[in-house]
């Protein structure tokens, strides 16, 4: 059965200039190995775009079992040129929960 | 042990967690970080308008409140509240001080401010275009590290006030000085890289931008408690707050933030070290209470990254609220009238989001009903303050122009300071400690 990301992780969005970066963290570490097969580079591109609209690049972090996702061209530009609401691209670690995995 | 309180995240942080810090925290040192890459264009700016300002503009009420603390207490204090100005900065410390009856030493570092050495034709590490493409630059402050910070920490200085400093730097230069760790040992400064890392945002790691009732909960948000490190000789610490303060410390909130910002947890670059994030190991040891250890550190960055700060001119916005029965349809037909008004006039860029639907992530994942009200925000960017202002003129002509029932217009302008960053070979970049005392 499928269920958004949301019920299993949580997650961190910041930014550098026009590059959103944003973690996934699930709340039990068993989780991760789940995590790193449903939430891939390709699945994070197809839910986000229209969002993103560069190159996506994931970091698996087994120590911590967290995932690391950097998504160039997010941000309409980076936070004091961009025209949008959340110039920061602060609210989309939820937009990436809602991930169906 | 070495024990560094984190005092504030951002310019426009809380005070009162600083003065707990300070206070109860028995803390050798005080960090406050407060400058991000637009804040400090635009200190330039009121540097530029008078020269004896160009620092934090909460520097006065922060330091009122913390000097008489941090004097009882020996706790020193470093921050990069100088901003464009370390040393109008020092002086003005200086001043409250002598008003307060202290005797204080302060340390001002200064040599990030590199506006005079860039060259035009200069390629940004955005675009790859040269700078002159950018029109008048406002600022370029090159991201200084720990090796400016320590003189200033060998002078004896109770405060250090710099400007442009790497933001873990603030952390890791005290934990050098204390423990005497040398250049060469990378896994101590790559571990109080990411000490520094983790305490930078200060409540972010106590609870703060955290909490999701019913999901994640966060007791005393309101009175939010700032974290500290207990450090130890080799870097391991242990990251923890005030007992009966606000917020919480667990794992939870410990990976989100050793994660947020970091472009790349194998190799996390600042003006010290380049830290593999990767390694390290995180465990839970009593409530409120979790050891960081295993970061490993790799080469020193050959080069300093410079932020520049340009003109990049105004953004024009206008709001008006719809309500009730299709309430969505009438504020499309009204974005509709706005753009079609806004590209008669030339406007290059323009953005129309309906605050209630989409405006957030320009887009919606959940396909639920039509909501009771939604708010019609347009945005578009102009060359001059006149012409942005045309934005928020036509969505307040709506009024009695557009579709029924509109209601609460509001206008705005900014001017705009674009950030962008090229790299600069470290030998260009000199720093120089200037003493005040009282």
């Amino acid at each position: 059965m499928k269920r958004k990301l949301y019920e299993i992780a949580h997650s961190r969005a910041g930014d550098k200039g026009n590059t959103l970066i944003v973690s996934v963290i699930p709340y039990q570490e068993e989780d991760y190995r789940l995590l790193c097969e449903k939430v891939t580079v390709e699945a994070v591109k197809q839910h986000l775009q229209g969002i993103v609209s560069g190159e996506i690049v994931r970091y698996e972090l087994p120590n911590i079992s967290a995932l690391q996702f950097v998504c160039s061209q997010a941000l309409l530009g980076g936070v004091t040129t961009s025209l949008g609401m959340d110039t920061h691209g602060k609210s989309l670690s939820y937009a990436l929960l809602e991930l169906e995995v | 042990m070495l024990r560094i309180g984190s005092g504030a995240g951002f310019a426009g942080d809380r005070l009162e967690p600083a003065v707990l810090l300070a206070e109860q925290g028995k803390l050798d040192y005080l960090v406050l970080e407060c400058l991000a890459e637009r804040t400090i264009a635009l200190a330039q700016r009121r540097k530029l308008e008078n020269p004896a300002l160009g620092y934090d503009a909460l520097l006065e009420k922060r330091m009122e409140l913390l000097l008489p603390i941090l004097k009882k207490n020996r706790v020193r204090l470093v921050t990069n509240m100088g901003a464009a100005n370390p040393v109008a900065a020092a002086e003005k410390i200086i001043e409250i001080a002598r008003r307060q009856g202290l005797s204080i030493k302060v340390a001002a570092v200064t040599g990030d401010d590199v506006l005079e050495k860039l060259h035009p034709e200069q390629r940004t590490l955005e675009s790859n275009e040269p700078l002159s493409s950018y029109g008048p630059l406002i600022s370029a402050n090159a991201y200084i590290g720990a090796a400016a910070l320590l003189p200033a920490l060998e002078t004896g200085a109770d405060i250090i006030v710099a400007g442009r400093v790497a933001d873990p730097s603030l952390f890791l230069a005290p934990m050098m000085h204390h423990y005497g760790w040398s250049w060469e040992e990378k896994d101590k400064l790559a571990q109080g890289t990411v000490i520094g890392h983790l305490l930078e945002c200060a409540g972010q790691i106590t609870g703060g931008y955290f909490a999701d009732p019913g999901k994640k909960e966060v007791a005393g948000l309101a009175e939010l408690g700032f974290p500290f490190a207990d450090i130890d000789h080799d870097g391991t610490a242990v990251i923890s707050k005030i007992e009966g303060t606000g917020g919480v410390i667990h794992l939870g909130t410990v990976k989100e933030q050793l994660l947020y910002e970091v472009t790349n947890p194998y190799a996390y670059l600042t003006p010290d070290i380049s830290a593999d994030f990767s390694t390290v190991s995180l465990r839970e040891l009593s409530p409120n209470r979790v050891k960081v250890s295993g970061g490993v550190g790799k080469e020193q960055p050959a080069t300093l990254k410079v932020s520049v700060g340009y003109h990049a001119g105004f953004i024009g916005e206008g709001e008006i609220s719809y309500g009730g029965c299709h309430a969505l349809g009438r504020a499309q037909l009204a974005g509709e009238i706005i753009r079609e008004r806004l590209a008669q006039r030339s406007f290059s860029e323009i953005r129309i989001d309906y605050i209630g639907c989409n405006s957030v992530h320009r887009t919606s994942f959940s396909h639920e009903g039509e909501p009771y009200e939604v708010r019609l925000r347009a945005a578009a960017k102009a060359a001059s303050h006149e012409a942005a202002q045309q934005v928020g003129e036509e969505v307040e002509a709506l009024y009695t122009n557009g579709p029924a029932g509109g209601g609460g217009a509001r206008k705005y302008v900014h001017e705009v300071i674009g950030i962008v960053s090229v790299l600069m070979e470290r030998g260009q970049v000199h720093t120089q400690v200037t003493i005040r005392e009282c």
